[in-house]
């Protein structure tokens, strides 16, 4: 019963924002700035919440999420540019866009199994270093440095509905993932891979289960970002962009999908917001995350938390 | 002839890039030991570092040897802040949160570079004139020659202080056992300070060293070293100094060779790669201790 209730709430919330959406954009409520932004709203949703798959649930730290991101763009694109028409080049695009990602999830996953937390923090890195740079060189498909350009931009906000519909099936399949019999091998990886290789769970397969579908998600997370921004240049995907999706997850807090869906909002809307100071943006960006990790770990909450806890415990007795 | 000359020239381009990563990695390296935090922000040092040069020895007219040392002390009086401010606090904290710190720590000091002297690249004199060398057909640039030098020098300095003074000794008990270190009367606060203290006075030598080879100042300079420095540090064995020295070595080389004989934007790729390759194989790096995990 609580289960269905708390699928019906998300279900509203998901159809409310949507409306809500579609009357901003059409009503002309919205200036131009705030309308460019709803598309990267929801590709860094979808891949925020992918990695928290990885970072969040299976506990390993990557630096390189950009790179699934840009290998589903770069494929995507190309499918794109075949000028299909939309209702087949859309889902096609983003067909090869997850496959070309998964592939190279695979690929990536392997070393997963070898290495642990900042060793394969650091190859996640450099993988997503070596896609940029074979992108950079393989100038005949990619444009090399110059870009992939005159991409055709089918998944601008006017084509608002199927981007929405594909966020929302992201969230869908991670939360649905994480509750089921594997994210629950998952996360008991995460906890204590020891145990959870001696009660019976297949750790490497659960790894590279996480990897690949993480890797997919934000491979046609990128095949959206391609046909919204028109051009792909190998430097829109260094380590910053990945450290940047890395954020989203930690200060949504991790292994919380809703915490992660807001912080990614939250990080994509606020710069937009603080235009006109542009210059301090990133120095607030950067002194707030210092702060909020400070916070967040200070014994200020601590006591914060403890007194919250405490109430909640004289209420339950006062009611008993 | 012309070819093992050509080779010979991009070995010594390589030792030199390699020593300045070797540099960097140190720092890295010997705070991941004690800290056990990858300091994201000890790549933005170095920029601290070159734009500190560019302060003392440019605007406010200093003579080059006063400049070089006031910059060291900047750089070190910098990192132990630094790690007051914003690492301390954490110390029992998550890994990814100390991480996330690291990062928001560096886009800091970009961005208040940033505001002060803009994003537009200053050019900058050498403040090394040393002649060139000529042995045989080779020609040895006068910054390679200092380069080499400054950080054979550094390096010597760095291993007798660890090994053979109280302090450095210290330095490694805290590393191997923080808790049973603080029981022998330790003072874990001031080695980790220290620590930090000298990983960010190497980065201000190897900022030095870098702005005089590029002569061109940028609030983002510090970070491509600072990433390659960091895999060097890694391919080494974190943790290990030895491993540092020899990682960012082998990447300098490994860089310049690859930029000469196969191709300068895969260069990148095929250090990473190296990078990749050596951790499937051993995957604690090349002079790295294996942990082995106990339940």
């Amino acid at each position: 019963m609580k289960k269905n209730r708390k699928l019906i709430i998300n279900g509203v919330l998901a159809v409310a924002v949507y409306v809500l959406v579609m009357v901003l954009v059409n009503t002309g409520m919205l200036t131009r700035q705030l309308m460019s932004l709803i598309i990267p709203c929801c590709t860094y949703t979808m891949l925020a919440v992918s990695l928290s798959l990885v970072v969040g649930f299976l506990g390993e730290l990557s630096l390189g999420h950009a790179a699934f991101l840009s290998i589903g763009a770069y494929a995507g694109a190309l499918v794109l540019k075949l000028e299909l028409p939309i209702w087949i080049g859309l889902p096609a695009a983003l067909l090869v866009g997850g496959a070309a990602a998964g592939i190279l999830g695979v690929i990536i996953g392997m070393p997963v199994l070898r290495l642990r937390g900042d060793y394969l923090a650091i190859v996640t890195l450099g993988f997503g270093e070596i896609i940029k740079s074979v992108f950079n060189a393989m100038t005949p498909i990619t444009g090399g440095a110059k870009g992939l350009s005159q991409i055709p931009l089918v998944t601008t906000y006017r084509n608002f509905t199927p981007v929405y519909i594909l966020t929302v099936l992201t969230i869908l399949v991670v939360a649905h993932l994480v509750n089921s019999r594997h994210g629950r091998a998952v996360c008991a990886i995460r906890d204590n891979y020891i145990a959870a290789e001696a009660v019976g769970i297949p750790v490497s397969r659960y790894k590279i289960l996480a990897f690949v579908v993480a890797a997919v998600l934000a491979g046609m997370a990128g095949v959206v970002y391609a046909g919204n921004i028109g051009i792909l240049k190998p430097t829109n995907f260094d380590y910053n962009t990945s450290i940047e999706i890395l954020v989203m997850v930690v200060l949504g807090g991790m292994g919380n999908i809703g915490g992660t869906v807001a912080a990614a909002l939250i990080l994509r809307i606020l710069p937009e917001l603080l235009r006109n100071v542009s210059n301090y943006r990133m120095l607030i960006y950067a002194i707030a995350l210092i702060a909020m990790m400070l916070f967040n770990n200070s014994s200020f909450k601590r006591t914060l938390v403890e007194k919250r806890n405490l109430r909640q415990a004289e209420k339950i007795q006062k009611e008993g | 002839m012309s070819l093992i000359n050509s080779i010979f020239e991009q070995l010594l381009n390589g030792l030199r890039t390699g020593s300045i990563y070797a540099l960097i990695a140190l720092g890295y390296t010997m705070v991941y030991g004690i800290a056990k935090m990858i300091n994201f922000a000890h790549g933005d040092i170095i920029m601290v570092g070159a734009y500190s040069l560019y302060v003392f020895t440019v605007l406010l007219g200093l003579h080059p040897v006063i400049a070089v040392i006031l910059t060291i002390v900047v750089c070190s009086v910098l990192g132990i802040v630094i790690e007051k401010v914003a690492y301390k606090p954490l110390r029992n904290a998550p890994s990814l949160a100390v991480l996330i710190t690291a990062i928001g720590m560096s886009y800091l000091l970009q961005n208040v570079a940033l505001l002060i002297f803009k994003a537009t690249p200053i050019p900058f004199a050498s403040i090394i004139s040393v002649p060139s060398l000529r042995l045989g057909s080779v020609t040895i640039s006068g910054i390679t020659i200092v380069t080499l030098v400054v950080t054979t020098i550094s390096m010597i300095a760095l291993t007798s202080f660890i090994n053979n003074t109280k302090t450095g000794r210290a330095m490694r008990a805290v590393s191997e056992d923080k808790g049973a270190a603080e029981l022998m009367g330790i003072n874990v606060n001031k080695t980790i300070s220290i620590t930090f203290a000298i990983g960010s006075g190497l980065a201000a030598v190897a900022g030095i060293l870098f702005i005089c080879q590029y002569q061109s100042l940028q609030p983002t300079l510090g970070a491509l070293p600072g990433i390659k420095a960091f895999v060097a540090a890694v391919l080494g064995g974190i943790g290990s100094i030895p491993g540092a020295m020899l990682g960012g070595i082998i990447l300098g080389i490994i860089e310049s060779l690859s930029k000469a004989y196969i191709s300068t934007q895969l260069s990148d790729a095929i250090v990473f790669s190296t990078l990749v390759i050596v951790l499937l194989a051993r995957p604690s790096g090349l002079l790295g201790k294996m942990k082995i995990e106990k339940v």
